[in-house]
């Protein structure tokens, strides 16, 4: 019998439809009227200043927290309307402080969903193999520890393997990477956007921090204080037209950089190299470099233009100050409050 | 009647006897190993025995009184105080006094035993269960919740497993406290190995009441050694956790 949910690499579509959620005793909703669609196999990054009720949005979805109005659907059906311990056995949960259980060894850890939907021993082995390397821990080494013998950032990736135990079609994460170091945070980051391109499950992601939910999301949904969402829509869009001040506070006045962070030089039209560069000494970057990386190395130098290489060291094409700016420009001319 | 009186009288006062035994016996000497040796099987072994029968029963008993309550506790917060001022209560009660006090009740027996070695227990098993319970890390039991385990899967995968090592911390010293209360149990005619203490006080036979005192430090003892070595067995990630911090 195939077990429900294994295997089926399926994600859902999630909606947000005019949900409100009040906590008892305070007057101001800590969430109002929010409204959103997150199309299946989708990241979606909740951020927003401190109260503006994202992790309070995020734990609606698996009735952590009751929703007061409005509804919930993971493909179609409400959230309400199922048994809270079988919604909750269907979606992975990530947690910041991660929540391994320190008496049960790694293996038991990311074996906790597929012990409880019953699946058998041989299955459960033969998952928990498989996660692990999927989130670059190797079994071998690490299936028979404790978590207290792990690093932050392994802990991190077993907690992840554990919400992917049962390959839910949704995953929801509660800030996952905010108590990791700079350093093993962005390794993380990278590596699960790595893991999200093979399993595409439709991802509702918590953060505080604009920089992160940039690189992240496919789309961001900002909340304000009182939980009102001010602007849903791709990190791009929302960078070139913030939807009103709030957001173009909150996303930062050096939005139009981190628009270029967005993009890399193979993404951009380049110029023609002038005849002969091969030779010159110009600046020269992969197209892998990131468009803003490419702007600071050119303003480092002083040099306005910049040699774009392949990776076999071919020159395709040049860049100067003159065309990022161009770039930036061209959606700037659409109305910007 | 008058006869058997003036019979006794006739023999006038009476020397200690400490049975037929070696010269060491005789002069009641510091300490006799022969009279250890002659009657460890048939004075001592059996006192020790019901020694650990006294302790097993009040700590078993006192167990599952003190765990359900603290489990009720955990659940239902109101349950604490009222079971704590109780047990705190039986627990300043000094023990001679609690075992006198149960003599008119249930008589000069075991079950008075019992029943003041199970309430001293309690208040140590109680605390350290509930507290156990209590300091279960948050994100655990968060974790345990968003997967889908239900309330009692909590308590059972979760909340106990890790409340163990505070669990059997207070079982270790109730254990401890057991066996050396109970050796006052004699005290009511409960035996176990404060009847050769007292007996020995009494006709002032310094090696009875010595070696008796020994085997009660050294049950302790080796109750204690055998407890650790149970938690090790059932809390294997303590170790880890020891190893790293």
């Amino acid at each position: 019998m195939a077990r429900e949910g294994r295997g089926a690499g399926t994600a859902a579509e999630i909606v947000f439809s005019h949900v409100w959620h009040r906590y008892p005793g305070r007057s101001v909703p800590a969430i109002q009227d929010l409204s959103l669609t997150i199309p299946a196999g989708e990241i979606c990054v909740l951020i927003g200043p401190s109260g503006g009720g994202k992790t309070t949005a995020l734990k609606m979805v698996n009735r952590l927290i009751p929703i007061s109005k409005g509804d919930i659907t993971i493909d179609g059906r409400s959230v309400q309307a199922l048994d809270v311990i079988e919604l909750r056995r269907g979606i992975g949960y990530v947690i910041q402080q991660v929540g391994l259980f320190p008496h049960m060894r790694v293996e038991d850890n990311i074996a906790t969903t597929p012990r409880l939907l019953g699946w058998n021993d041989e299955e459960i082995r033969q998952r928990v193999h498989e996660l692990l390397e999927l989130v670059g821990l190797d079994p071998e080494e690490h299936a028979r520890t404790y978590p207290a013998q792990l690093s932050g950032g392994q802990r991190q990736r077993v907690g992840l393997a554990r919400a992917m135990a049962a390959d839910p079609p949704l995953m929801l994460m509660d800030e996952p990477f905010g108590a990791i170091d700079p350093i093993t945070r962005s390794r993380l980051q990278d590596d699960f956007l790595r893991l999200h391109q093979t399993i595409r499950k439709t991802v509702i992601f918590v953060t505080h921090d604009i920089d992160e939910a940039i690189k992240m999301g496919d789309r961001i949904a900002i909340l304000r204080p009182g939980g009102l969402l001010a602007h849903y829509d791709t990190p791009e869009a929302i960078l070139a037209h913030p939807a009103d001040e709030f957001v173009a506070r909150f996303v930062g006045a050096d939005r139009g950089l981190k628009r270029l962070s967005l993009r890399t030089l193979n993404e951009v039209e380049l110029l023609d190299a002038p005849a002969g560069a091969d030779a010159s000494d110009l600046l020269r970057a992969s197209l892998e470099t990131k468009v803003r990386d490419a702007l600071s190395m050119m303003l480092t130098s002083g040099n306005p233009a910049l040699l774009c290489t392949d990776e076999d060291g071919n020159v395709r094409g040049m860049v100067t100050i003159d065309l990022i700016t161009a770039l930036l420009s061209t959606e700037r001319r659409s109305p910007v409050p | 009647m008058i006869a058997a009186l003036l019979a006794l009288a006739d023999e006038g006062p009476k020397i200690p006897d400490f049975g037929r035994g070696s010269d060491c016996v005789r002069e009641n000497g510091q300490f006799c190993v022969d009279w250890v040796v002659k009657n460890f099987g048939d004075q001592l072994l059996p006192r020790l025995i019901e020694h650990i029968e006294l302790t097993l029963i009040a700590v078993g008993i006192g167990f599952t009184i003190a765990f359900t309550a603290a489990v009720v506790a955990h659940r239902y917060r109101w349950v604490k105080t009222p079971f704590t001022a109780f047990s705190a209560f039986v627990y300043t009660i000094p023990s001679i006094a609690l075992f006198q006090l149960l003599v008119p009740v249930t008589g000069l027996s075991w079950t008075s035993a019992e029943i003041a070695l199970v309430g001293y227990t309690l208040l140590i098993l109680f605390r350290n269960t509930l507290t156990g319970l209590q300091e279960v890390p948050d994100d655990a039991i968060e974790a345990a919740q968003g997967m889908g385990f239900t309330r009692q899967q909590i308590l059972t995968r979760v909340e106990l497993p890790l409340a163990l090592p505070a669990i059997m911390a207070g079982v270790r010293i109730a254990t401890v406290t057991t066996i050396s209360l109970a050796t006052i149990a004699a005290y009511i005619g409960a035996g176990g190995i404060g009847q050769p203490i007292f007996d020995g006080i009494q006709r002032g036979f310094r090696t009875q009441f010595v070696t008796a005192g020994v085997l009660a430090v050294a049950l302790a003892l080796a109750a204690d050694g055998l407890l650790v070595l149970a938690q090790r067995a059932l809390a294997p990630w303590m170790r880890a956790r020891q190893a790293t911090s």
